[in-house]
């Protein structure tokens, strides 16, 4: 997906972190997101550390704030929990302007907030610079089941030819008068579903028989790599071992 | 089946072939292709043609008569060997392109047959040469337009080294540049060709000779140009040429028909 004009996450340019290697940013990412995640909630300068780093990630592989910001947005509805927990939640309560709010609510919904928000910018700074056959590659080579791998890589590449299926029958149902408004139209709506399902079976079995006739025997053919540099690793290792580290001196000091 | 030094490309013998449905669709297809030729399959929707293609690389079988290509015959134990020498090009590219990435798939069949490395790579920029677009190689399938992912579905094949090439429907849904395009790319392969349509002065233009498939038999094999001005034959396989078009009569005619069709 190298020249793909059509995918929102990936940001194209030319930095350090577009070239490193997929695997090791795959790994970094996930052990970063751990050790923010066990990063006790009372320590916020651990998180500021976190938010620091970050930034300067993203300033490195040229993601914009404009981007960094709408792909936030997707932690929305889980915010959105957070944010009762100070109204409901119980123990000692405190007044803020004349509201009063649970102590262990507030502390709780920081907790999900800042840990939520930390994981998903570094997982919005891995996709803007590893394009989905990168990440692909790298669950191959961390020896993922190769039968997941496959899953998840038919899902990318039909999710666009049956969407457009979609968006074909939508469109053919408006032009005959559907506007999905009421209970009553629900039906055509489910039927839609249900040919899209039949079809989409169908295109698998189409899908299944091409594979075939090129010679598919039930596993597909095994790509080699070439072997990860020794200083691919170690610069590869510098945010996970930060975070950690990070991570335990957080503990340390409570 | 004939003994000689070269066995025909293709050989087809009293083919028949029902569903498990019970619906009969081919009755004893007898078919002989030489080395080189380039043979329109024609017929009307629901004559049997896919099924019949399906059968030239054993994907279906299990009914009455034998396939044999280039002498070898399609059963089980050739099929890997079957499947290399029929390349078919199917008439919706998103069934065939399923990879993530468009050398991924053009790879996939040659790396089926055991291809890895150097040489694997030759296979898929030469394959992906041979149809225009060499530097299509890293980009995802459903970003490219329609003909040119058609034009990736032949290279997916090609990859493989075929010795026929099958291609069903291949003027469908394309805008006239993109077909004349991809007959410009199929006449310079010079592969020996079979190609199922009911898009009548697309077969005149790519097939010197054709043969009529109508509710699964083969009633008619000739010239093209011949077939299709005879009305009688057409009315009664339900084919039909486009409005405004009728087929040159002369040898000429189709001559300079085929120079335009292949700038030198």
């Amino acid at each position: 997906m190298g020249a793909g004009h059509s995918h929102p996450l990936y940001v194209h340019a030319r930095s350090p972190l577009h070239r490193a290697a997929p695997q090791m940013k795959l790994v970094a990412t996930v052990v970063f997101v751990m050790a923010v995640v066990s990063t006790p909630r009372e320590a916020i300068w651990a998180f500021a550390t976190y938010a620091v780093v970050l930034g300067v990630l993203a300033r490195a592989a040229h993601i914009g704030p404009r981007h960094m910001t709408r792909r936030l947005l997707l932690e929305l509805p889980f915010l959105g929990f957070a944010l009762f927990l100070p109204f409901v939640g119980g123990g000692e309560r405190v007044e803020v302007r004349g509201v009063s709010l649970s102590v262990a609510g507030l502390w709780g919904a920081w907790n999900i907030m800042v840990k939520g928000t930390l994981g998903v910018a570094a997982a919005v700074i891995l996709t803007a610079t590893t394009s989905a056959p990168e990440i692909l590659q790298a669950l191959d080579r961390l020896r993922l089941p190769p039968i997941l791998v496959q899953i998840t890589s038919f899902m990318i590449r039909y999710i666009d030819v049956i969407g457009a299926d979609m968006r074909r029958m939508r469109i053919a149902r408006e032009s005959r008068g559907s506007s999905p408004r009421w209970i009553s139209q629900a039906r055509a709506v489910g039927m839609s579903a249900g040919a899209l399902f039949v079809r989409s079976f169908e295109r698998g079995e189409r899908v299944h028989v091409a594979m075939l006739s090129r010679g598919y025997a039930g596993r597909l053919p095994h790509t080699e790599y070439p072997a990860t540099e020794r200083r691919e690793l170690l610069s590869a290792a510098v945010l996970p071992s930060l975070a950690l580290m990070v991570c335990t001196t957080a503990w340390v000091l409570q | 089946m004939s003994l000689s030094a070269s066995p025909p490309a293709l050989e087809v013998s009293s083919l028949a072939f029902s569903y498990p449905d019970g619906h009969q669709a081919l009755y004893g297809i007898d078919l002989r292709v030489e080395s080189g030729e380039r043979v329109a399959i024609l017929g009307p929707n629901g004559a049997g043609k896919t099924t019949l293609a399906l059968h030239l690389n054993g994907t279906l079988g299990g009914g009455i008569g034998t396939v044999h290509v280039g002498g070898l015959s399609v059963e089980r134990q050739n099929l890997r060997e079957i499947r290399r020498r029929v390349g078919i090009v199917f008439q919706d590219p998103d069934d065939q392109l399923f990879m993530p990435t468009v050398g991924a798939d053009v790879a996939f069949g040659p790396a089926n047959m055991g291809l890895r490395g150097p040489e694997l790579e030759r296979r898929v920029d030469a394959a992906l040469d041979s149809v225009g677009l060499a530097d299509l190689g890293d980009r995802a399938p459903h970003h490219l337009s329609f003909g040119e992912r058609r034009r990736i579905a032949a290279a997916t094949v090609l990859a493989m080294d075929p010795s026929i090439l099958v291609l069903d429907e291949p003027s469908s849904n394309l805008d006239p540049r993109s077909r004349r395009e991809f007959a410009e790319i199929v006449l310079g392969l010079g592969l020996t060709t079979l190609m199922i349509t009911h898009d009548l002065p697309y077969a005149l233009q790519m097939c010197p000779r054709s043969v009529v498939l109508c509710d699964g038999e083969l009633v008619a094999d000739g010239a093209t140009a011949e077939l299709l001005a005879d009305v009688d034959l057409m009315a009664s396989c339900r084919l039909e040429l486009p409005f405004g078009f009728s087929p040159p009569h002369t040898d000429r005619a189709r001559r300079s028909l085929f120079s335009r069709a292949v700038p030198a």
